[in-house]
């Protein structure tokens, strides 16, 4: 199987879509967005890589030891952003202890974009990882299958 | 409490519209028994619900069900019908009045509740008036961020959306233990082609 312009337009969309995820994960304060649509749409891209060049290759990119890694980092980065304002004073996950000088509220903002961090690796390292599990215990699809 | 009548605007025609085709989708998915049409049907269905969510201003949510629903889970879908059959197995229809009578009873009772709900779009439903007011109101004042529906997840209910990275999390762990992550025996890792052999032997 081997589709040329596929593969072209794939390499192209690869790094714009990962630019996009990395976009919709920072300004989910600001427009609709957030790590939960963030990390799926930075999977997305994998699996389009995977769809193109075969699991095995995207399993070079991105060996599934490392989504596992991620996937817990990221639940601990959520989790640990929480305990760090309590050691800071405050509330599991209340966020003003991180800057309580700022008059806007600038503790929020950091603690949200922190928060999000870690919601964005474990949904995108989850999502990979299922991913990874469903199409890696088949053959390559055939044409006739479609 | 003023009674508030729902204007026949072109919006909500295209409301009427969206949610006629989703139905229409729905009964197309329950008729085919071809199931990659069925999974492609799904996808359909989850943009035309994205559609939707656009239609009622809640960007966030079409966001996410255009994503997830439409995009992820249609790929999830497409590899786990790669592990089964292509076709669904024809299935004999037979008659159990009982489950017939529950379904309809359970279907009047849910009409019969949608009566004394709030009319679309009521600027006095209780969604609108009590607490989603309150945090319209109270998060330029509390968390300063332009965008409400992340003040909520992230920060009002920051300890909920913790909750919800746990269940993804744990449903990642879930489909690595079911579909084998490479098996350990005895502190070595062997390959499925070697436990086949074990279990044989």
């Amino acid at each position: 199987m081997d589709h040329l312009i596929l593969k072209v337009t794939t390499k192209l969309l690869f790094a714009p879509i990962i630019l996009f995820a990395l976009y919709v994960q920072f300004h989910g304060d600001y427009g609709p967005g957030g790590g939960f649509q963030a990390g799926v749409i930075f999977a997305v891209a994998f699996i389009l890589h995977a769809f193109c060049f075969g699991l095995a290759e995207t399993k070079k990119v991105l060996p599934q030891k490392a989504l596992v890694i991620a996937m817990v980092a990221g639940l601990l980065f959520y989790a640990l952003t929480g305990v760090a304002t309590m050691l800071l004073g405050a509330n599991l996950l209340g966020y003003d202890a991180i800057d309580p000088q700022s008059t806007h509220h600038a503790g929020q903002h950091y603690g949200i974009l922190l928060v999000e961090w870690g919601v964005g690796m474990c949904v995108a390292s989850t999502m990979l990882t299922i991913f990874y599990h469903f199409t890696g215990r088949e053959p390559d699809i055939d044409q006739e299958d479609w | 409490m003023n009674t508030f009548e729902v204007e026949l605007t072109p919006a909500v025609y295209l409301d009427l519209a969206l949610l006629t085709m989703l139905v229409l989708v729905a009964i197309a998915m329950l008729r085919s028994r071809h199931l990659f049409a069925v999974v492609m049907l799904s996808g359909i269905y989850s943009l035309l619900s994205a559609a939707f969510f656009v239609s009622l201003d809640a960007v966030d949510v079409a966001f996410t069900e255009a994503a997830v629903g439409a995009g992820v889970s249609t790929v999830l879908m497409l590899g786990g019908m790669l592990l089964t059959a292509r076709r669904e197995k024809p299935v004999t229809p037979g008659r159990a009045p009982t489950a017939l009578f529950v379904v309809l009873a359970a279907g009047a009772a849910l009409i019969y509740a949608t009566i004394d709900m709030p009319a679309f779009g009521d600027p006095n439903a209780p969604a609108n008036s009590a607490v989603g007011q309150d945090y319209v109101e109270q998060t330029p004042n509390d968390i300063a961020v332009p965008n409400i529906v992340t003040a909520v997840l992230a920060s009002y209910r920051g300890f909920d959306t913790l909750g919800e990275v746990m269940v993804i999390f744990t449903a990642g762990v879930a489909v690595m233990l079911l579909l084998g992550a490479g098996s350990v025996r005895g502190g070595r890792e062997v390959s499925d082609v070697d436990a086949e052999k074990d279990e044989n032997a």
